[in-house]
């Protein structure tokens, strides 16, 4: 599908959406209440964006953005999906049980970024030691002892 | 010709004629003893060199070429080092058991010296029940391994013991199959009426298709038995690290390793004894002059010659072939090898029986 | 929708596969819940190695943060630096010449042998062969040597910067390319011969580890791993970058979705690799090897998106920029990562030897990994 077929399919699925074209791909905006709904349609739709290829998220200082690579195998379209997030109480809903690429991704961004997934089935600390204090990959984040920046 | 019986009447003769005769077999028994660890000891040294080299030939690399010609001190060096080593004991082992367990696989693999005949009439004890008396004690080394690996305390050699132990006793069967085949043909247990059976012959050449499967079922259940790759499971080094000798260290380590080694030795050497003749030479039926010149190779010759062409073919297989699973190794022996072997015995009674060997 | 996540119960044997394990290749940490020597949970604990590098590379300038790369999937550096070096490009609008563009998919190819070697043998040694461990790291000295003589590194190339590659070529390259491929041929036959055909190995490859194309989709696995289960994901094909669109070659695709079928693809790729190079090396174009570019590079404002197919799979380096000379934010999406969490999927109910053998034929990279 084009650009342009996306964009009216997406209007279609969600039309509070907000569509950015100036990028490679399709960005599309959502609210993080409705998010999960439109995740769901656009796996099972005939966007039929069924694989996750990048899932991350940004640290804007004031406010945090999940961004969401999606694909898919059968049409070869891809779209990129961001939710603006709270920076003090970041929430989302998981989205592993319809991708499940994303249970160890979420799990990253949780220990990296604090924001917490609601309904994942096992957010604990991925990467960093058990008893670690803090979100490291927030642009606040200082270590004195491990100094990560150069 | 050169022969090591000589040198056994003389010391016997010597000994009797200077001592009282209790005397004289006691130290006969510390001379036997000193012996058996020195051949240990030799044995040990020479056969992980050979494991290294032939290791280095089939990788297209050079082995072990520092210490002394061809790298043969390599060994003893490596040896020292493992002596100097402390001797952990991990807090979690059974501290008793896990330090009597290398000396249990040890003093097995020792055991198993006493039938076997190195050369003509030399030979440590030639007791009338020889074969099966190596069967029963091999067996014994299963104790040891489970020993190890129930007492050190850590699940990986707990799964080594435990798989070791499931495939020690499933390949007894069929390499105890395969030696009463060849003892249907001989009619005797005894090591010496074994080879002197095979002087017109080796019983591979003589036994047609039936000794040939027994011969080969052999070398794959003593290749299982002494846990060799590719039936290395209770180590399975990608697996569990080392299996059941995973928390052992040192000279501990080391007894271990040297048990494994003996026992290709003992191994190959009842193959080459059942098989190929021990240390009888290669004779042809009725030619005589040809049977004639054969004798002229010294028997010892004869036996470590076969015994070491088997250890060959064996790390030949090691260095080849990837390791099979678990079920696959049970499959093997349960649904293949043993009812072949089976099958293989009664062909042999019918062969036997109607006189069609030569 | 998908199965739970397993459970571990009174009196199941909770073994520990690393960080130290034989058959891990390096600090990957698995949980195994056993019952027995069937295998019901694989949990990974990852962060043996994790340095950080995306936040390393957020106060890197872009001509540094590439070398930095080198280190997370450090058998194919060229290709990360390589999916860099491109996103670079891509944000500063560079036309990269040709004679650039020809070097680097060679460069690209032989890391990818050389990567592709290192596993067959790593994971023939998994499953307990020896010797294929040998054989493979003699031919893969041979890359190392003509890596070595171009750029000056075996391992950590360093080879490529924003609009083009960083010396001209060794004098010797063609020529020794060429005598590599003629005995990497006749190399690959002899792989064949050793392990391929032999049943034991194929009775530990075949049916194991099964993964179905719609599992591998959803698990978001890439590379080999998928090729294997019959998706079409080679990024060479999808979205063809440099001279990728130039040359011929097949993207390996197999339906057997178990070790077996990874196994053929892998070594499938490698002859596809020298096809690669045999198109290419004797038409290297004479021009420039490196487009000018400013001394300070700034990508201007927004994100910036490139994939690129390394030896393991996709590798995505995801770029926010403010229009600084360094980036806001940078992700680099690893195709060991995925791949790793099909790894519980693909051995549930298997025995210890299947979860080696799968392991082996994921062929994980933990730097990649941890990042």
């Amino acid at each position: 599908m084009t650009k342009e077929e996306l964009k009216i399919k997406i209007t279609e699925i969600h039309p509070e959406a907000i569509i950015d074209e100036s990028g490679e791909w399709l960005n599309v905006s959502v609210e993080a209440a409705a998010f999960r709904s439109f995740a769901e349609q656009v796996r099972m739709d005939e966007l039929d964006l069924d694989y996750v290829f990048c899932l991350t998220c940004v640290d804007w200082k004031t406010h945090l953005t999940m961004v969401y690579h999606l694909s898919s195998t059968t049409h070869r379209h891809n779209i990129v999906i961001k939710v603006k997030l709270d920076r003090n109480k970041p929430e989302i809903e998981t989205i592993c049980d319809i991708w499940r690429t994303a249970e160890l991704h979420e799990r990253e961004v949780f220990e990296m970024y604090g924001v917490v997934f609601l309904h994942h089935p096992d957010l604990r600390l991925l990467i960093l030691p058990d008893d670690f204090v803090g979100y490291p990959m927030r642009k606040d984040f200082e270590d004195p002892i491990n100094m990560i920046k150069l | 010709m050169f022969s090591l019986e000589g040198l056994t009447n003389f010391i016997h003769e010597w000994l009797n004629g200077h001592l009282p005769a209790t005397f004289a077999l006691l130290v006969e028994f510390v001379i036997v003893g000193v012996a058996a660890i020195g051949l240990f000891a030799v044995l040990g040294l020479g056969l992980v060199w050979m494991e290294r080299k032939v290791a280095a030939v089939m990788q297209i690399r050079l082995g072990p070429n520092r210490l002394g010609p061809k790298g043969i001190f390599q060994t003893s060096a490596d040896t020292v080092k493992l002596i100097m080593k402390e001797a952990l004991t991990p807090s979690n082992a059974d501290k008793f058991l896990f330090n009597l367990a290398p000396f249990i696989v040890i003093i097995v693999a020792m055991l198993i010296l006493v039938p076997i005949a190195f050369a003509r009439n030399f030979q440590i004890w030639d007791i009338n029940i020889g074969v099966l008396y190596v069967t029963a004690v091999s067996s014994l080394s299963v104790i040891g391994i489970l020993m190890a690996g129930w007492s050190s305390g850590n699940k990986y050699s707990l799964l080594g013991a435990m798989r070791s132990g499931a495939q020690i006793v499933s390949y007894e069967l069929s390499a105890g199959l395969s030696i009463i085949s060849i003892i249907v043909l001989t009619g005797s247990l005894k090591i010496s009426d074994i080879v002197a059976s095979q002087e017109n012959g080796w019983w591979i050449f003589k036994g047609h298709i039936p000794a040939i499967i027994a011969f080969v079922i052999f070398i794959i259940a003593a290749t299982a038995e002494t846990n060799r790759a590719p039936f290395d499971l209770a180590e399975a080094e990608s697996e569990l690290t080392a299996g059941f000798h995973t928390e052992y260290g040192g000279m501990k380590f080391a007894l271990f390793f040297l048990s494994e080694y003996i026992n290709i030795f003992i191994v190959c050497a009842i193959c080459a004894t059942l098989f190929l003749g021990g240390w009888m030479p290669f004779h042809i039926g009725s030619w005589t002059a040809f049977n004639h010149i054969m004798d002229y190779i010294p028997s010892s010759i004869w036996f470590f010659g076969k015994t070491i062409f088997l250890i060959f073919v064996i790390m030949w297989f090691r260095w080849t072939f990837p390791r099979l699973r678990v079920d696959q190794l049970l499959n093997l022996e349960w649904k293949y090898l043993l009812p072949i072997s089976m099958f293989n015995v009664l062909l042999m009674t019918l062969m036997a029986i109607m006189g069609w060997h030569f | 929708m998908f199965e739970e996540i397993g459970t571990t119960e009174e009196g199941d044997l909770i073994i520990n596969v690393g960080p130290q394990h034989p058959a891990t290749h390096g600090v990957l940490h698995l949980v195994l819940t056993l019952n027995g020597e069937i295998i019901k949970k694989v949990e990974p604990h990852l962060g043996y190695i994790h340095r950080s590098i995306e936040k390393m590379c957020e106060s890197l300038s872009y001509r540094q943060f590439i070398y930095v790369t080198s280190r997370m999937d450090y058998l194919s550096a060229h290709i990360n630096n390589h999916a860099c070096a491109l996103i670079v490009e891509k944000g500063l609008n560079v036309e990269v010449p040709q004679r650039a563009q020809y070097i680097r998919v060679i460069m690209d190819e032989l890391t990818r042998i050389a990567s592709h070697e290192l596993w067959w043998s790593a994971m023939s040694m998994d499953l307990g062969a020896f010797t294929p461990y040998f054989l493979a790291f003699r031919e893969r000295e041979k890359i190392n040597e003509i890596m070595e003589e171009t750029c000056g590194a075996r391992l950590t190339m360093n080879y490529m910067v924003p609009g083009g590659v960083m010396t001209e070529l060794h004098p010797d390259f063609q020529e020794k390319v060429k005598s590599f491929i003629v005995d990497f041929k006749k190399t690959l036959h002899e792989y064949d011969e050793l392990i391929t055909g032999n049943v034991i190995f194929q009775n530990r490859m075949k049916g194991v580890g099964y993964i179905s194309k719609e599992d591998v989709i959803t698990y978001g696995c890439t590379g080999p791993v998928a090729r294997a289960s019959g998706l079409r994901s080679d990024i060479r094909k999808i979205a063809p970058y440099d001279v990728y669109d130039k040359v011929e070659f097949d993207e390996i695709i197999e339906t057997g979705g178990d070790c077996f079928a990874r196994y053929q693809v892998r070594i499938k790729e490698m002859s596809q690799s020298i096809r690669i190079i045999e198109q290419l090396i004797d038409n290297i174009p004479e021009g420039d090897f490196q487009a000018k570019t400013k001394a300070v590079l700034k990508l201007p404002k927004g994100e910036f998106y490139q994939r690129v197919e390394t030896a393991r799979g996709e590798l995505g380096v995801y770029i926010v920029s403010e229009g600084a000379a360094q980036p806001y934010k940078i992700k680099f999406r690893s195709p060991g990562f995925s791949n790793l969490s099909a790894l519980d999927h693909m051995v549930r109910g298997h025995k210890i030897g299947d979860f080696i053998a799968a392991m082996g034929t994921l062929d994980l990279v933990i730097p990649d990994i941890d990042r």
